[in-house]
């Protein structure tokens, strides 16, 4: 199996946590693994991204070539839009519905959502709204994994066992949030 | 053991594993989190290895040496702009040697994610007759810090390690040895007559260092690190250096059909060159930075034809991608089978504008909602407007995202603690009002010297100190002078009635402007410190103290 995958959103969203998901759950499948992320400057409020690539061969280069993304997985719409050149022919994008307007020159909504329904495989989705209505606010990257879960191709029960590694330290409380937003985001697509 | 790790936690961990001493670095991106990752280290800890932050990356050096005269093993971190601030002892710990084993570890950023310049540390190695690493795999820059440790002491040299942005800050699966080796124990070895670069103790040095770049050269040519790989196609062959070794490989899903030689420690081995150059019709340079290899390839066989980055095959300036080197690649492969590169890219299409009104707009970073930094500019900002010609200095850190719109309020930006002197320099030439803007960690860097002297010359200069209590811009590391800037300031001569502390919010702005406007029509040094810790430290400590109430 080979899954080449670009993380964006907004500094601060959270992408690198989904990240860190993906990652643990791979490496206990023994996947190969490599994950650009950026640092510094590009994260006070900034567009932030991260090309994740797992298989289960060696994988060479630490970036995805050009219009090679499997999944896109955006916490943003404009920034989904924005790696849209990357993605292969028949790529998913799995975003999140909700601006971030930061910028005064942010496009039309409307237009931009036209957009990227062009896209093949898209799946656009109101993970904030969603999150407040399980209570559970600050796990809405958490659904938005759960809904990309299927076009990763990594099973549920593995995402499950990768949340409950990572947040472990975090206590209880946090685990459950987190796993009730991955079957929130199954569910929701 | 296997572990998930960035480019820059391998590092850190083969240095620990390596039997490290300790880390001396200023923080940089991409190399923070070497330094970081030592910090939160249980065995560190364990162990007791130095590993706070320095006050810059010249003091970094120096200590790391220091800790070399005595026997140990010392690591020092920087951006690749930091080791112009050290060059000077850089370059002289070839003259001195080492003892304990110590690698210079510089992070790259080439296409400036996060920096000034996109300068290449590869030429500091040369330039200092230093033995180079740079690692192409997370893997290898875990296992080559040992190597290099040893190598380090084998030689007598220090080792420059360098790595490039997306080595640095990508993670990979990497498997790591179970123990460490001990720290080496104290010793008392180290020569005066090695340290004390006199003259005739220098050249002596100087000597020896020259006379042993034949063998490093040697080494290079049989380091597991630099590999030359036959393949039957000698119509092209391939140089790839670190990281771009990855991007060529990317291309060649079944192996590439040419020859390959991997680079990976310098000084480059001239020998595996030659073997490249006399197999092969034409030879391409990929490597990330500047045409360095490249460079000296040419110097190798001139009349041959060599391309890469000073013939247009790729790019002159930026990072490589998958992409361009793809490009350049397929290009060959084209002239070879005679038909035209097929360089198109087959993508999803969605449109990226709507009535010639883009979808995507650029997201530019600013400052953050609550900053005391945007405080200062309005304040700035409100004063200056009543003067027709002020310049005001600025400096790096967070603060220089205040060019940005809506303040537009900084005029230069150039290396840290350049506000200052720039001011002065101004002064000098008749400017007034010349004002200074420089950040706390920014000031104790390189701002202190300049400061004295601006006073020594009583320059016509007003300096803001904007105190966020941190080292914002890379992530919120602990700032040296925190606490001590009034006494900095006054022990340098600073006037008590010209040296202002104030309290950067909105509430605050008649106060803040009236000493300013005052200051300015001071016509001698006056310095100005508006303190407010960073908003982004102030809610990681809440929720510290949160958690320990838990
Ligand atoms: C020689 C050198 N070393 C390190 C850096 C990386 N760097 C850029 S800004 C900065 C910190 C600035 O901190 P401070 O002056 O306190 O300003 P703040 O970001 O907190 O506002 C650092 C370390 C650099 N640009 N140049």
């Amino acid at each position: 199996m080979k899954v080449d995958i670009i993380l964006c959103g907004v500094g601060g969203q959270g992408i690198l946590s989904i990240a860190t998901i993906i990652g643990e759950a791979a490496m206990n499948e023994n996947l190969y693994i490599k994950q650009a992320e950026v640092h510094g400057m590009s994260q006070r409020g900034g567009d932030v991204q991260s090309n994740l690539r797992i298989s289960s061969s060696p994988i060479a280069s630490d970036l995805i070539p050009r219009g090679k993304a499997d999944v896109i997985i955006s916490m943003e719409p404009m920034e989904a839009l924005r790696y849209a050149p990357c993605l292969a022919p028949d790529g998913w994008v799995i975003t999140s519905s909700v601006p971030f307007v930061n910028i005064p020159n942010y496009p039309d909504v409307d237009s931009l959502h036209q957009a990227l329904a062009e896209l093949p495989h898209v799946v656009s989705l109101d993970i904030e709204q969603l999150a407040k209505d399980a209570a559970i606010p600050r796990s809405a990257n958490m659904i938005l994994l759960g809904a990309a879960q299927r076009a990763l191709g990594i099973d549920f029960d593995k995402l499950c066992d990768a949340v409950r590694r990572v947040f472990a330290r975090k206590g209880d409380a946090v685990v459950e949030a987190n796993l009730r937003a991955l079957a929130i985001g199954r569910d929701a697509r | 053991m296997k572990q998930l790790l960035l480019g820059d936690e391998a590092i850190a961990l083969g240095a620990i594993h390596a039997g490290l001493s300790g880390v001396y670095a200023y923080p940089g991106t991409p190399s923070t989190e070497i330094t970081e990752f030592i910090q939160g280290n249980a065995l560190a800890r364990e162990r007791g290895l130095h590993s706070r932050w320095c006050t810059n990356e010249k003091t970094a050096m120096e200590a790391a040496l220091g800790m070399s005269f005595m026997g140990k093993r010392a690591l020092v971190c920087m951006k690749h702009v930091g080791l112009n601030v050290c060059a000077d002892p850089f370059v002289n710990s070839a003259m001195t040697g080492v003892g304990g084993g110590v690698v210079v570890l510089v992070a790259d950023d080439p296409s400036m994610h996060s920096s000034q310049d996109e300068q290449d540390s590869r030429h500091y190695g040369r330039f200092a007759m230093i033995p180079t690493f740079e690692p192409s795999s997370q893997q290898e820059a875990y296992d080559m810090m040992a190597v290099a440790f040893d190598y380090s002491e084998r030689q007598c040299l220090p080792v420059l390690m360098r790595v490039t942005t997306r080595m640095a800050h990508s993670r990979a699966v990497v498997e790591v040895a179970d123990e460490a080796r001990p720290e080496n124990a104290i010793n008392y070895d180290a020569q005066a007559a090695n340290w004390v670069l006199l003259p005739a103790n220098a050249r002596r040095r100087n000597d020896i260092v020259c006379a042993q770049q034949p063998q490093l050269e040697a080494d290079a040519a049989v380091s597991p690190y630099n590999v030359l790989t036959d393949a039957p196609d000698h119509s092209l062959g391939i140089i790839a250096s670190g990281i771009a070794y990855n991007y060529v490989c990317e291309c060649f899903a079944d192996g590439c059909p040419y020859p390959l030689l991997k680079i990976s420690q310098y000084p480059l081995p001239k020998t595996l060159v030659r073997r490249l150059l006399d197999a092969c019709q034409r030879v391409i340079v990929v490597e990330e930075g500047q045409p360095f290899i490249e460079e000296q390839v040419r110097g190798v066989a001139e009349s041959r034809h060599i391309l890469g980055r000073l013939t247009g095959e790729l790019p002159r300036t930026g990072e490589l991608t998958p992409d361009c080197v793809a490009k350049a690649l397929k290009a060959q492969l084209a002239i070879n089978d005679g038909q035209c590169a097929d360089t198109k890219d087959s993508h999803a299409h969605a449109p990226l504008s709507i009535e010639n009104k883009p979808l995507v707009v650029p997201r530019p970073p600013a400052l953050c909602q609550g900053c005391g930094h945007r405080d200062v500019y309005t304040a700035l900002n409100q004063v200056l407007q009543e003067y027709d010609h002020a310049r005001v200095f600025g400096d790096i850190g967070c603060y220089t995202l205040g060019f940005l719109p809506p303040y537009r309020a900084i005029h230069s930006c150039v290396d840290m603690g350049a506000s200052i002197t720039m001011a002065k320099g101004a002064a000098d030439a008749g400017q007034w009002p010349a004002v200074a803007i420089i950040g706390d960690s920014t000031f104790t860097h390189s701002g202190m010297t300049g400061l004295l002297d601006a006073i020594n010359e009583n320059a016509d200069i007003t300096v803001i100190i904007s105190d966020n209590l941190t080292t914002a811009m890379t992530g919120g590391q602990d700032s040296a002078g925190t606490n001590k800037f009034e006494a900095i300031c006054r022990g340098l001569g600073v006037p008590d009635e010209h040296l202002h502390v104030v309290v950067p919010l909105p509430k605050n702005m008649p106060e803040i402007t009236r000493i300013i406007r005052e200051e300015i029509n001071y016509h001698g040094v006056s310095v100005i410190i508006p303190r407010r810790e960073c908003i982004q430290t102030f809610k990681r400590h809440a929720k510290e103290k949160k958690n320990s109430k838990q």
